[in-house]
């Protein structure tokens, strides 16, 4: 059991209270003129993870990292790194790296002067230089296109060049703007474990700057999602998308259904709650901490419910009646949007694990009945 | 221990020489970071093509401007009376004449000149618009290959000597020139046409000359537009001379202007064209401030010359970096 | 598609036979036996006298030469000046005085020759009696200050030039190689400088045409002995038309079209070359 533990810290560090934080960011606010671009951050990031940075364009989230990078100077608050002040560190005197969203690869020099560019600023010696450019080329599987221009490579190459590039400076720690983004869907995903892969085989700290909350999910130990400047919360990937902390993580990450309510009973295992949006009681088998009374908001995934044409037995709490409005089939899921009485429209997804006949599927217009288990719904309050 | 900011690896590892070391250690806490935030080769990036343009380009103006306030002395060299100069008795004495400004407002000679300049600016940009357009749209709407060859066409006469293409009009229009010569052979007149030293001279030399740019933003304009508009304008009805009315020109606007502004501002203060083709009774600007400051040695008379000159010009030059500046920016993006 | 003759192509070859009409009919006129430049005598002509005449005419070849001398050192003052103005306008951000350099390098692009010249020349009279006052000293106008003077209007369209072709570069190459530990000054060899090379060096053809070109402002700042070629040919045209001067044109002309051809083919050659390699990469190899 003990072993287990430990174990648990090891790959959760911030579990455990005596780890020491690698990065830490302590109050950062960044102001350009009357715009607050970053709000007082506070995080700490521990060694080997991989910290994502999620939110909307404008959310301060790529300031925040052209902030650890040093592109940016703090307005307020400082920026440790390894125990480290970094203020006042100018970019190339930073033992931190980056990967540009364009991925900024210098047109005029081949993909190995490209690696060998940073290297060659240590002021190591040709032969060092040159394993070492080898040897992160075998990484990223581009040996054969060494003497290649970038505008020679596809773009996942070029993708792969630019990670390699900022790795073999070997920093301590490597931010990566979007690094997904200029890929497509497929080549996405596929780069995604790549991504993990090798940054699991040399061990360096990333920090993942993304508005794509797939990316986010599938990357990330953690996640701190941003809105407006401030951390709205920081978790697993688990934490952010079961147990949203506020409303707009809520919506911001997966579809919700969202209903406004009020608390109608409040025990230290269950609440209560009553939803004229819904029209009907919500029953949840976890306490919140929130006063009896109080305007509280109730968010229940699609995947969560369930859809029946038979009435259940019991009708008075999770459950409400609706007909169905619009259903899109998407291959693996389909989606469904219900007109409930209330007059709302819910939203629910279910796989579709057999292929069912006309009549065996739910359709159009059909009355049917919603029903979800009582540690299905998240009670957020703000 | 270090006082001030924590010294990262490179300090630490002995690189920089001993003196610096301990300079960082025992200097000003933030000292190291101002230099670096503010590093002098960035101050001195800036500064010297700033000083050199405010020496070579701001600073004359502001002589000129002063110069045009002096009073003319024909013996004098320089030709003018210092505007400050201290009395033997110690007082300074101040001399401010706007008589040159005064002289530029009321002396028929002066007048006519400027009406003639932008008379001659304005018809001449117009001239250039109407055969550029068609010029820059048939570029525009070839095959890319053929485009290239064609823009390198327009361009190759403006890389050769200026001077030496408006001398080239002087051999074709002379009364014996080339044009008189054919027209005769080919029995079309019977007389000489007295072309040279006309008007008509002129907007030849002038729309000859500012052709490529005129052509040249024009294209840049027409070139961008989505042809899809056009289909969509013929879609709903609209035949090609509408559809050109109401679509392309309106949409190519911007590449008018800009194109409009680089021909009329040169050419208000053109000198070589009028000079060498031009009509011998009627001088333009620039030849007038040539003529004050190279003939009758009248520099004041020539600066209030070239301040009016310039005033005139602001507008049109203002507008004209709007565009410029909005380019850029529309690059950048 | 079928190919329709249109309006816009017929004004196209006429516009083109307007531009080069004048010219060719210099260069026919340049092998024209007679000294009445509009009388072509068939008999004696095509003749090359007149080029023959060019190589024996002293003043002629010390103004090319001097000309020669000006044009490349004003262009590579003016490439040096406009590229650190350029640098500063694309990538140094706002600054205070940015708003006036910015106007102070785009005004001399549509200043009126006389002007500038007037004012500079003023510029240097002013120098003049300043040096000579206080330090006792005596220059002369000439080479120098002609220089001086063409590197101010010209400067101005490398900056442009600059100025545009640094725009279409994302800061983040500068920044990436700041982040992999170059200082700014090894940044703008290693990264800068390299990109913009072609601006540089068109920059530098630019200002050298403009300044081989020059007549009215050198005719303001020049002293009584130094000529330049444009000012030689000048006071010769104003006399008329000229044969040595259609020998003298031909030769210019033909030089700027085999340059300008030359380097029109070799760009298309390299961006030919760039466009094959950017298929084969996207093709996936």
């Amino acid at each position: 059991m003990a072993d287990r533990r430990n174990d648990r810290n090891k790959h959760e560090p911030w579990r455990d209270p005596n780890a020491q934080p690698y990065v830490r960011i302590e109050n950062v606010t960044k102001r350009f003129g009357d715009f607050v671009a970053v709000n007082n951050v506070s995080l700490k990031i521990y060694k080997g993870e991989i910290f994502c940075l999620l939110g909307g364009s404008g959310c301060g989230k790529s300031t925040l990292l052209r902030m650890l990078a040093g592109f940016e100077e703090t307005t307020g608050g400082s920026i440790y790194l390894d125990g480290q002040d970094m203020a006042g560190i100018p970019p190339y005197e930073r033992p931190v790296n980056m990967m540009f969203q364009s991925y900024a690869l210098f047109p005029h020099m081949t993909v190995e002067k490209n690696i060998a560019f940073g290297l060659e600023q240590e002021k190591l010696s040709r032969s060092e230089i040159n394993s070492r450019v080898e040897e992160i080329l075998g990484i990223v599987r581009l040996g054969e296109f060494a003497r290649r221009k970038p505008h020679q490579l596809s773009g996942g190459q070029r993708q792969r060049v630019a990670l390699a590039r900022a790795l073999v400076k070997r920093p301590k720690l490597l931010l990566l703007d979007e690094p997904l983004g200029a890929l497509d869907k497929k080549l996405r995903e596929h780069t995604q474990f790549e991504l993990i892969n090798i940054q699991e085989q040399l061990g360096v700290t990333f920090i993942v700057v993304t508005h794509d909350q797939e990316e986010a999910m599938t990357l990330a130990s953690r996640i701190g999602v941003m809105n407006r400047g401030e951390i709205v919360q920081i978790g697993t990937p688990t934490e952010i998308y079961e147990f949203p902390a506020t409303r707009f993580v809520a919506d911001f990450i997966g579809s919700v259904n969202m209903f406004e309510g009020r608390l109608v009973e409040d025990l230290p295992d269950r609440v209560r709650i009553q939803s004229d949006q819904l029209g009907g009681v919500i029953y949840v088998d976890h306490g919140i901490s929130a006063a009896p009374g109080a305007v509280v908001w109730v968010a229940i995934r699609p995947e969560k419910i369930t859809i029946q044409r038979a009435q259940p037995a019991d009708m008075r709490e999770n459950c409400v009646r609706g007909v169905v409005k619009e259903i899109a089939y998407m291959g693996d899921v389909s989606v469904y949007l219900v007109k409930i009485d209330s007059g709302q429209t819910m939203r629910v997804t279910l796989p579709n694990m057999e292929r069912l006949s006309d009549d065996e599927r739910i359709l159009w217009d059909e009355t049917v009945y919603l029903t979800w288990h009582p540690g299905s719904p998240v009670v957020v309050i703000q | 221990m270090a006082r001030g900011r924590p010294r990262n690896d490179e300090f630490n590892s002995g690189r920089v020489g001993p003196l610096w070391d301990l300079f960082f250690r025992f200097g000003p806490p933030r000292w190291s970071q101002y230099i670096r935030s503010n590093w002098a080769g960035q101050r001195l990036v800036v500064a010297v093509p700033y000083v050199w343009l405010l020496l070579f380009f701001l600073v004359p103006f502001l002589i000129v401007l002063k110069i045009s306030f002096a009073e003319f002395s024909p013996l004098g060299r320089p030709p003018f009376e210092p505007i400050a100069r201290f009395l033997e008795n110690g007082a300074l004495q101040i001399n401010v004449l706007f008589s040159s400004y005064d002289y530029l407002l009321h002396e028929p000679l002066y007048v006519s000149a400027w009406l003639y300049s932008i008379k001659v600016a304005f018809f001449s940009t117009v001239l250039c618009l109407l055969v550029a357009y068609p010029m820059a749209y048939a570029i525009a709407r070839a095959t890319p290959a053929t485009r290239n060859v064609l823009l390198l066409l327009i361009i190759l006469p403006f890389w050769t000597s200026f001077l030496l293409r408006v001398y080239a009009w002087i051999g074709l229009l002379k009364t014996d020139g080339v044009i008189n010569n054919v027209l005769l052979s080919l029995g079309i007149i019977n007389e000489p046409l007295a072309m040279m030293n006309t008007n008509f001279a002129v907007y030849v030399g002038i729309v000859y000359s500012y052709l490529p740019f005129m052509i040249l933003p024009l294209y840049s304009n027409l070139e961008k537009h989505d042809h899809t508009l056009l289909e969509a304008a013929q879609d709903l009805g609209a035949g090609p001379v509408r559809s050109f009315f109401s679509i392309t020109f309106p949409l190519s606007l911007p590449g008018v202007i800009a194109g409009s502004l680089l021909v009329f501002i040169p050419a208000v203060g053109e000198y070589v064209i009028p000079t060498l083709l031009g009509r011998t009774d009627q001088l333009m600007v620039a030849g007038l401030l040539s003529d004050e400051f190279f003939r009758n040695r009248d520099w004041p008379k020539a600066s209030a010359v070239a301040i009016a000159m310039l005033l005139l010009l602001v507008v049109p030059i203002m507008i004209f970096q709007h565009f410029q500046n909005r380019e850029l920016k529309a690059a950048r993006r | 598609m079928k190919r329709r003759i249109t309006f816009p192509m017929i004004a196209l070859c006429v516009g083109l036979l307007f531009l080069y009409a004048p010219i060719i009919s210099m260069i026919v006129y340049s092998f024209n036996n007679s000294r009445l430049v509009t009388v072509w005598d068939s008999a004696n002509s095509p003749t090359i006298k007149w080029y023959l005449a060019l190589l024996k005419d002293r003043p002629v070849l010390d103004a090319a030469w001097l000309s020669i001398r000006v044009a490349a050192m004003s262009a590579t003052g003016a490439v040096v000046l406009g590229t650190l103005a350029g640098l500063v306008l694309a990538r140094f951000g706002p600054f205070r005085g940015r708003a006036l350099l910015q106007g102070l390098t785009t005004a001399p692009l549509v200043m009126p020759e006389v002007i500038t010249g007037l004012s500079i020349l003023l510029l240097f009279v002013s120098l003049e009696q300043f040096f000579r006052i206080f330090f006792g000293w005596q220059f002369d106008r000439g080479m120098v200050t002609i220089t001086i003077a063409h590197i101010t209007f010209t400067m101005a369209y490398v900056t442009v030039v600059v100025q545009s072709r640094l725009a279409t570069f994302d800061d983040s190459l500068e920044e990436a190689a700041l982040d992999l530990g170059a200082k700014p000054a090894k940044v703008f060899f290693r990264i800068t400088l390299p990109l913009i090379t072609p601006a540089i060096l068109s920059g530098w053809l630019l200002a050298f045409t403009l300044s081989w070109d020059d007549v009215v402002v050198s005719q303001f700042v020049a002293g009584p002995g130094s000529n330049t070629l444009p000012m030689l040919i000048y006071s010769k045209v104003r006399l008329g038309v000229n044969p040595s001067v259609n020998a003298l044109a031909t030769i210019l002309v033909l030089f700027v079209a085999i340059g300008v051809a030359l380097s029109a083919w070799l760009m298309r050659r390299a961006e030919k070359r760039r466009e094959r390699e950017m298929r084969l990469a996207e093709s996936g190899r």
